[in-house]
């Protein structure tokens, strides 16, 4: 990663413009060319540095339904749901975590409702509880890296 | 009914038509990678360039679009150490502590959640991301005593293994998993 990289990760986590030739503009702002911008992001997503170059939405607003669960797992079984939570395309992240309850992933539905379906059938196929955590009061939301 | 009317306008779905849905839908996994991404899009929605740059910024402007950029896999930037740290702190200051908690910024997250008696009495949570496990800890003691959360009930929470991390999908579409070792 260099200098053109770090710039990229660092100032275009956010404020993406909405033009006609919005890589031109980012890339003019970052003393590069758009040619190049494009390379780089596409070399960035490639070998898996950025997840995504895109929108980030907002659940509640969208519609949708999003929470943070957890389950406690004895070790000799965890392999086997992780395999099954996983598969689930709702789970959008999961960690394994330091606790007795160990695995902790986010939910993010398509409605409100789905959320406790989906909840009713990790409990259903793996057998284990889930405990539901959904965000009460959101007090900053801030995901950004400096590379 | 939760107890979240403070968060009511927050949690109001908007109103999108059709064609919100489907330009959503087709960015979801991201922006292409060409000179007039909006048009190519269009193209394929069959929208003009400019109602979809108009349709993109009404949906930033009203909310539904959080922020619009690269999203960073922290572990892959050098973050190779994540905590979620909790807190079991008296209802009533919650807001205050949240709030001086997400001053900092080493904290990425912080959120207010529900306990669940007996087995979890933490109701505060917020994400450390460093380098090292030694930078979140010494961070954490920092932002303890900056906010003087001295004797307040916690646990620090690192992760181990990262088994997935390909963001919210709000339309169906195929998908991807994986699993990467944490430190």
């Amino acid at each position: 990663m260099d200098a053109l990289d770090r710039a990229i990760i660092n100032n275009l986590q956010g404020g993406f413009p909405i033009c006609d030739e919005p890589y031109r503009a980012v890339a003019s702002l970052l003393g590069t060319t758009e040619d190049e911008l494009l390379r780089r992001l596409d070399a960035l997503l490639e070998n898996g540095t950025l997840s995504r170059f895109g929108p980030m939405y907002h659940a509640e607003r969208l519609g949708g339904g999003l929470t943070l669960a957890a389950m406690q797992i004895p070790p000799q079984d965890f392999e086997r749901v992780v395999a099954i939570v996983n598969a689930f395309p709702e789970v959008a992240h999961n960690y394994a975590r330091e606790h007795a309850l160990n695995m902790w992933f986010v939910l993010a539905t398509e409605t409100p409702q789905r959320i406790d379906q989906v909840i009713a059938a990790i409990e259903r196929d793996t057998g284990y509880t889930v405990h539901n955590m959904p965000k009460r009061e959101e007090f900053f939301v801030g995901l950004r890296f400096e590379a | 009914m939760d107890m979240s009317l403070a968060l009511q306008t927050d949690r109001t779905p908007l109103l999108l038509d059709e064609a919100d849905r489907h330009l959503l839908a087709a960015i979801q996994s991201g922006l292409p990678l060409v000179s007039r991404p909006f048009a190519e899009i269009g193209a394929r929605l069959g929208l003009s360039e400019a109602d979809v740059m108009a349709r993109l910024q009404q949906l930033q402007a009203c909310g539904v679009i959080r922020r619009f950029g690269v999203v960073v896999r922290h572990h892959e930037v050098g973050y190779g150490a994540n905590a979620m740290v909790v807190w079991d702190v008296p209802d009533e200051q919650v807001r205050e502590l949240g709030r001086c908690l997400a001053e900092f910024d080493f904290i990425t997250l912080c959120y207010r959640r529900p306990r669940h008696l007996p087995q979890w009495r933490y109701n505060l949570y917020c994400m450390i991301h460093g380098k090292t496990r030694e930078d979140v800890m010494s961070n954490l003691e920092w932002m303890v005593n900056r906010c003087g959360l001295q004797g307040l009930p916690h646990e620090v929470l690192f992760s181990r293994r990262r088994f997935k991390q390909r963001g919210a999908v709000y339309f169906a579409e195929p998908q991807a998993a994986g699993s990467v070792r944490e430190g």
